[in-house]
């Protein structure tokens, strides 16, 4: 059982690793963690679909290093990526602020959801309305066949 | 009763059509194409050696003083070699000033590279370290911007200029920019 544990660990030790394959001396710890959050919120321009962390593409390997750069010369977390948004964009932001441009992104599933509310209610409301007038119907059917 | 099973009936045909609506307006669009954020803005200050004289340096002052175009390439862009023959072809017919950006190059590649294919360049900017590209946002060789006299960005083409290209995105955009040019015919 504990080698089970051990070589558990040991597994999930390597989804921890990246593709990156330079590594950068910082001069303490939290200028290091500061530069694995950044790179790993920034796209990678050129292979969309990965961060600067994952990709080894030169543009990224370039982007890192200058994110490298930034960090030693003591630059915050928003410098650096308000740089990187003057080159290339909201695009290059894993989390990308809100604009009138992506309102429907951000919105859309609230007034999806409040236009199913609103029918549900709708249709749950009438529901009721028409079950009754069914039983009046029903009680009242009879009266009228006499009548005719 | 009849109306409310027309209606239901009616909901798939309806979403397919959005959806074919949606979908037929998407496949013209390049989704790995970028805009460019420098457009309306100036050309990023840099100071760059000469591609063809390592010791003399250009600045954004030696820009020429009326639209030009600013080619971003490189020996190892493999698209670059299908534009380069095109780009020959349009420097001798039109009076376009094309400056090129030797982007992350081996210097004496690009120069060699240069003297076999032709030179297009009115002159050559070594961007050996790649600052000016990422100053530029550039992300995929071959990268052309249109720039008017005062350096300011225009447009920008990600891809190769060929024939088509060359007609109908830059031309037009050019002719905008610059009077004197009104009169030139499309490439053939």
């Amino acid at each position: 059982m504990k080698k089970l544990i051990v070589i558990f660990c040991a597994l999930l030790m390597v989804q921890l690793a990246h593709a990156v394959i330079e590594t950068y001396e910082f001069d303490n710890e939290e200028q290091e963690k500061l530069y694995y959050e950044i790179i790993n919120e920034l796209r990678c321009p050129k292979c969309q679909n990965q961060t600067i962390a994952d990709s080894d593409a030169p543009l990224s390997r370039d982007l890192r290093y200058i994110v490298q750069q930034k960090i030693k010369a003591g630059e915050t977390k928003r410098q650096i990526l308000a740089y990187m948004q003057e080159r290339y964009g909201d695009f290059v932001l894993y989390d990308p602020p809100l604009q009138p441009a992506n309102y429907i992104l951000w919105f859309s599933p609230l007034i999806i959801f409040l236009i199913i509310l609103a029918v549900v209610v709708a249709r749950v409301g009438r529901r009721e309305v028409t079950s009754e007038e069914d039983d009046t119907d029903a009680n009242a059917s009879p009266s009228n066949d006499k009548g005719e | 009763m009849a109306n409310k099973k027309i209606l239901i009936t009616s909901i798939p045909i309806v979403i397919f059509t959005a959806l074919v609506i949606v979908f037929w307006f998407s496949l013209g669009s390049d989704p790995t194409e970028l805009p460019s954020q420098r457009i309306g803005k100036q050309v990023p200050e840099f100071r760059l050696s000469n591609l063809h004289n390592p010791e003399e340096t250009f600045t954004n002052q030696d820009l020429p003083k009326k639209p030009f175009l600013l080619n971003v390439w490189a020996t190892w862009c493999v698209s670059c070699h299908v534009e380069h023959p095109y780009l020959v072809k349009f420097a001798n017919q039109y009076p376009i000033p094309i400056i090129g950006l030797n982007y992350k190059d081996e210097r004496l590649d690009a120069l060699k590279y240069l003297q076999k294919g032709g030179d297009p360049y009115l002159f050559s900017i070594a961007d050996e370290e790649g600052t000016m590209g990422i100053d530029l946002g550039v992300y995929g060789a071959p990268e052309t911007f249109i720039v008017d006299g005062n350096g300011v960005i225009h447009d920008r083409y990600v891809g190769v200029i060929d024939d088509r290209v060359w007609n109908t995105v830059i031309l037009p955009k050019i002719k905008e920019l610059d009077p004197d040019l009104k009169e030139l015919e499309a490439a053939e």
